[in-house]
């Protein structure tokens, strides 16, 4: 009974694959892409000051309030500021694991490796914010262990610096750092792995038979090679906390994000056009960034 | 000259921080199993004074527990079957073939977990708002269901790119039509790609929180109790135990179906 409707669709190549990409063209172009539109849509309206209402007109309000307001101007500081900050740390920090996965182990220990860093990237994503609460509580692991090493006051020094410290770490902006550089270290690691794994080692035996130091080997020729992998996880680390609600609502100091600013206005602030422009920003500022990354070669390293 | 040897083995301390990036990477999973035992229920006191499985037993009785548990099980059974459907038509559409347009359709099939989930929220709530529709089971479906799309599709695609073309005139060069290469031929080949996928989805859909609060209504599932409860500390014994049990829930699926794609890419190449 099927063979004439596949002898039919046999030949007829272009047909077939229509067919098949109907359904979820279909799918994503009502659900998703329409949705998308949509907000674009709201983005461009803007709140009725007195009846706080939405006026379904066109106008260019909101994207004037987001960029001339000084507190909204703040916000988009700020989440930049700490997504660039993560994207730093986490490159310094995966790099010597990325490293010793990539050069050093051997076949049994890359693999425990890879499981190792795998493993807490899939643990549940709030459970993983749940239990830095719990470390970085007033009386968590972290400060039992700093007090039990005799040096309290070396973080009570950290927490009165202004601006970054606060009552505790989990009310602080360096808590809030640690989270972040915490839940995106895996996306880092594993792009720069696969980068370094790419270096050939006839490369570095060269360099070093002539005479360069392993500093200088470093600098001029793992590092170029590894750039299209720090580039590519760059992106996850960069993306992912600029778009992030969840870890400064639970863990770090009263200053608002993006993420934040766009659950806050269009739940109890009732302000969905301002909700829109402010999710529009983050989506301009990885665009931006992903151009870029694309001329460093992060897309040849995914 | 050192240098030779450097760059073979791993000075100490390079081992070292490898060891302490792993440690770093692990501790606070375990920390949550821990506590999951604490006799202490007020305050997040290290070490804990004392061990018990009282919360079990006190979050097993629970029914507000179950019921978050049964509606997140639903949603993602449901949101992986619509996954499966429609992301592995998707890949079959997409993986050999060259047409004009591919690219932004590709694009299409990545921009729900390239964009950062906050924006895909957002939007499915306007879209929500926007056809006047009440948000519930059938709005946070729609959600998961469209980004556990994408990733059965990137691994089936992903499979279907390792296979070779060959297979499949061999199998209508000797008689077979379109249905039953797929059946004799196709399927059995991606299988295990669709089960990995399946089960990632699952997973993802299960512990899913950042979309599902836009497109919740007043839908409770698990994560969003757990979000609920972070802000509400007079049942931190609870939290801790359910935290255990979505650890569990999430990485048993995750692991088995990063074993079901390990294996086949060493036996398959």
């Amino acid at each position: 009974m099927l063979r004439p409707i596949s002898t039919f669709l046999h030949g007829r190549n272009a047909f077939y694959a229509s067919l098949l990409l109907l359904p979820p063209l279909l799918w994503l172009g009502t659900v998703y892409l329409a949705s998308l539109f949509a907000l674009l849509l709201q983005s461009f309206y803007a709140i009725d000051e007195f009846t706080a209402r939405i006026v379904p007109e066109l106008t260019l309000r909101t994207y004037g309030a987001l960029f001339t307001q000084p507190a909204n101007v703040d916000i988009v500081l700020r989440t930049v500021l700490m997504a660039t900050a993560v994207t730093v740390a986490a490159a310094v920090v995966a790099f010597p694991l990325a490293n010793y996965m990539a050069r050093h182990a051997g076949p049994k220990m890359k693999a425990l490796c890879y499981v190792g860093v795998m493993l807490p990237m899939w643990t549940s994503y709030l459970v993983k914010v749940y239990a830095w609460r719990l470390i970085l509580a007033k009386q968590g692991i972290v400060s039992w262990a700093v007090t039990s090493l005799g040096l309290g006051g070396v973080l009570d020094a950290l927490l009165a610096t202004p601006v970054v410290g606060g009552p505790s770490l989990a009310s602080s902006y360096i808590g809030m750092f640690i989270v972040f550089l915490y839940m995106w270290l895996p996306f880092m690691i594993l792009p720069l792995a696969a980068a370094l794994e790419r270096v050939p080692g006839s490369l570095l035996q060269a360099s070093a038979d002539l005479g360069a130091r392993p500093g200088q080997t470093f600098r001029n020729i793992v590092l170029p090679l590894a750039l299209p992998g720090l580039a590519a996880g760059s992106v996850f680390t960069f993306s992912l906390t600029l778009g992030d609600y969840i870890i400064p609502s639970v863990v770090g100091a009263p200053g608002y994000f993006i993420g934040m600013m766009v659950y806050q206005q269009q739940g109890t602030a009732g302000n969905m056009p301002l909700a829109a422009a402010f999710s529009v920003v983050p989506i301009v500022l990885i665009a931006i960034y992903l151009s870029f990354a694309r001329r460093l070669g992060a897309f040849d390293a995914l | 000259m050192r240098s030779r040897r450097d760059w073979n083995r791993p000075s100490l301390g390079q081992k070292l921080a490898a060891g302490a990036g792993l440690v770093f990477l692990h501790a606070p999973v375990w920390v949550i199993v821990l506590y999951a035992f604490t006799t202490e229920d007020r305050t997040y006191q290290f070490p804990p004074p004392g061990l018990t499985l009282h919360w079990f037993e006190v979050a097993f009785a629970r029914s507000d527990i179950w019921a978050a548990m049964r509606l997140s099980l639903v949603v993602a059974l449901v949101s992986t079957a619509i996954a499966l459907i429609l992301g592995t038509l998707a890949a079959f559409a997409l993986a050999r073939r060259q047409f004009a347009g591919k690219e932004t359709i590709t694009l299409l099939f990545v921009l729900p977990i390239a964009l950062p989930g906050i924006i895909t929220g957002l939007a499915l709530l306007a879209g929500i708002r926007t056809i006047g529709l009440e948000p519930g089971f059938w709005t946070i479906v729609a959600g998961h269901a469209t980004f556990c799309l994408v990733i059965v599709y990137n691994n089936v695609v992903a499979r279907l790119r390792r296979m070779p073309a060959s297979w499949i005139e061999a199998s209508m060069d000797l008689g077979a039509d379109g249905f039953q290469t797929f059946r004799y031929v196709l399927l059995p080949q991606i299988a295990s790609a669709l089960l990995a996928g399946g089960m990632l989805a699952f997973a993802l859909s299960f512990d899913e929180i950042i979309v599902t609060l836009f497109t919740a209504g007043h839908r409770q599932t698990l994560p969003i109790w757990f979000y609920s409860e972070l802000f509400r500390p007079r049942e931190r014994p609870i939290t801790n135990v359910v935290a255990v049990v979505v650890i569990l829930v999430t990485l048993v699926p995750i692991l088995l179906a990063y074993y079901l794609t390990r294996t086949d890419e060493q036996g398959g190449t």
